[in-house]
């Protein structure tokens, strides 16, 4: 049962994606840690340290793509998930810290002994031990993402207005994390990190690993998504999103179907932030600004929604291309943002992925069309070909 | 009371007094109605006469403001809501066709099917060969099996109307509500799709809502008129349609 939901997954597409992935994860570490530094092949930290961010943005944006490429939940706020998995790596990260930080205190981060705090706020326990951490990185985003679709999905709030609560939610969240009473470093957020696991972090060997983990994660999360978008389940989804009170008709439960893909999404959201923050170094409210969510929703778009692999190339392209403007032309970027947007909304509204299939199907029913035409099809096929090219 | 009481008994959907409105608008003004196991009846009545509004409140998408909705003489589908009742075994047909377009004919199928339909069920279900054989067997009775593989954004107008009665089928439904299965169908359609309800009542009940009277002659059933959001009048055919209050409120119009 299980083996042959995992089988399914595996379609040629994806198979190759996964390839990739898993080539990049050898070879670029690799490339970093043994080429020489003088030599052509050499990748430099700060470089591998930018392409982890890139999958870890990528991971967010197949997320996202879980429930709005295919369920048709447009979420404004994905970023929302990204961030409290982030906070529950930083969090962690902290804890790993111990009496190294500027004032030395054995029990308490810098943060909390500026503030004047006597002891350790209840949430904070358990982070010491990184396997806690890992299940609040996948249980907060979750649980957030439950008690929210719980109520929105039930009282089926759909459309515009769910986008608009998504994107409150953030936003209310961002305003909280920068309370300094919160307890999660307010407005400087969390940082100054030293060891995961027993590793230093700033170390190469470790960012290596980092780089490997966010692409065999992407992998993996790449190969649930495809599993359960190709299963029947997957067909649901897609007709709730073409045909949401058709598929009520037929006997199915929309807001358990709703619930179970956005808090599964939302648990990828949250990997995707626990993997970012030991590479970038610091985790704070910014990354719960409505922008960086509607930015999510960007990259999907241009990569092509409802496709799975789309949503990642176009991350990594637009966050290349962010990091080439903001480095070359700094004033630019956000033009070069907002035309590409325009751009693909326009002339691509597939997006990338989705373009190419198209392309690839409409050039197979020329063809079919083609050989009908030599008197080896019947009329069927051509007008069937002339239909699927439309 | 007597004779109510009778008729509840033996009854697969039963409404008494059921009434609704919408903004002070009575959509429906204590109507009463029942069907009985294997009948095929045939609704007419003008526009906003209350037979979108009854099916409504049958399926669950629209609560009535008083009144009892019976489903096989105990369960009240009042307090369902869709998913409930369409597992209670009630289908619905729309009357504009409502296919998943961006799945193959075979896929609207198998959706239909009448399995388990949680969440876990669903993402590790793997076709049967039960499954596969009724799949083919309904793709039969709604003539589409050498378009199985295709979109269902690709079919004509009436195919999609069949694929909807197709996918109700595999609902393996106990009551069929259809609205206007013959709107915007060719008479041959018209013909054909009369053949195909007429099939499918053998086995359940059907209820159908239709403005086109040769159609409804076609079938050759019990017919209730709705007016104002109540009944009219109910008998056959030849009966409704000589009632002076019929003619008056949708016939002569």
């Amino acid at each position: 049962m299980i083996t042959g939901f995992i089988l399914r997954a595996l379609e040629g597409k994806i198979v190759i994606a996964v390839a990739i992935l898993l080539g990049v994860a050898i070879l670029v570490p690799a490339l970093n840690l043994l080429a020489l530094p003088d030599s052509a092949l050499h990748i430099p930290t700060y470089l591998m340290a930018l392409m982890g961010k890139y999958l870890c943005y990528a991971l967010l944006a197949l997320a996202l793509d879980l429930v709005w490429g295919y369920c048709g939940i447009l979420s404004l706020g994905h970023g929302a998930f990204f961030a409290l998995g982030g906070y529950a790596m930083g969090m962690y990260l902290m804890r790993q810290i111990g009496s190294r930080g500027v004032y030395g205190n054995p029990i308490l981060p810098d943060f909390m002994v500026f503030l004047n705090w006597k002891e350790l706020p209840w949430f904070w326990y358990g982070f010491d031990w990184f396997a806690f951490a890992t299940v609040m990185v996948l249980f907060v985003p979750g649980l957030l993402a439950f008690v929210f679709g719980w109520f929105a999905f039930r009282s089926r709030v759909n459309g515009v207005y769910l986008s608009i609560i998504t994107q409150a939610m953030t936003y209310a969240l961002m305003l909280a994390f920068f309370r300094n009473d919160m307890g999660f470093g307010g407005n400087n957020g969390l940082t100054d990190f030293k060891d995961i696991i027993g590793f230093p972090v700033q170390a190469d060997g470790t960012r290596a690993v980092l780089f490997a983990m966010s692409a065999i994660m992407l992998a993996l999360c790449l190969v649930i998504a495809s599993a359960i978008v190709r299963s029947k389940f997957g067909k649901v989804l897609v007709g709730v999103r073409d045909a949401e009170s058709r598929v009520r008709f037929l006997g199915f439960r929309v807001e358990n179907i709703k619930l179970f893909t956005f808090v599964v999404s939302a648990m990828m959201a949250g990997v995707a932030g626990a993997l970012f923050v030991p590479q970038v170094g610091i985790i704070n409210p910014g990354e719960f600004a409505p922008a960086n969510s509607i930015e999510v929703v960007v990259w999907t778009a241009v990569g092509g929604r409802g496709t799975l692999i789309g949503p990642i190339i176009g991350a990594v392209l637009v966050n290349a291309g962010k990091s080439f403007f903001t480095g070359a032309f700094p004033e630019f970027w956000l033009y070069a943002l907002g035309g590409l947007f325009i751009a693909v909304t326009l002339f691509l509204p597939r997006g990338i992925v989705g373009t190419i299939q198209h392309g690839f199907k409409a050039r197979q029913a020329l063809k079919a069309a083609a050989e009908a035409e030599k008197g080896r099809g019947d009329e069927e096929t051509v007008a069937r070909a002339v239909q699927a090219a439309e | 009371m007597n004779t109510i009481a009778e008729t509840r008994t033996k009854s697969l959907l039963y409404l008494e007094n059921v009434s609704v409105s919408f903004d002070g608008f009575k959509a429906l003004n204590s109507l009463s109605f029942v069907v009985e196991p294997g009948e095929l009846r045939a609704i007419i009545g003008p526009n906003g006469a209350g037979k979108t509004t009854m099916m409504d409140i049958i399926t669950g998408k629209t609560r009535p403001d008083t009144g009892t909705v019976l489903f096989e003489d105990q369960i009240d589908l009042t307090k369902k809501d869709e998913a409930d009742i369409a597992q209670l075994g009630i289908g619905r047909k729309f009357q504009k066709p409502t296919v998943f377009e961006s799945h193959t004919v075979w896929d609207n199928l198998e959706l239909a099917l009448n399995r388990d339909r949680g969440v876990f069920a669903t993402l590790f279900y793997t076709l049967s060969p039960e499954d596969k054989a009724r799949i083919e067997e309904i793709l039969e009775t709604i003539r589409l099996t050498h378009r199985k593989d295709e979109l269902a954004a690709n079919l004509s107008h009436g195919q999609k109307q069949w694929l909807e009665i197709g996918m109700l089928l595999a609902q393996e439904p106990k009551l069929l509500l259809v609205d206007e299965p013959v709107a915007g169908m060719t008479d041959a359609e018209t013909i054909e799709t009369a053949e195909l309800l007429k099939e499918i009542a053998k086995t359940r009940s059907v209820v159908v809502v239709e403005h086109d009277m040769g159609f409804i002659r076609d079938l050759g059933v019990k017919v209730t008129c709705l007016a104002e959001g109540s009944v009219l009048a109910e008998g056959s055919i030849d009966f409704v349609s000589n009632d002076p209050k019929v003619i008056e409120n949708y016939l002569g119009r």
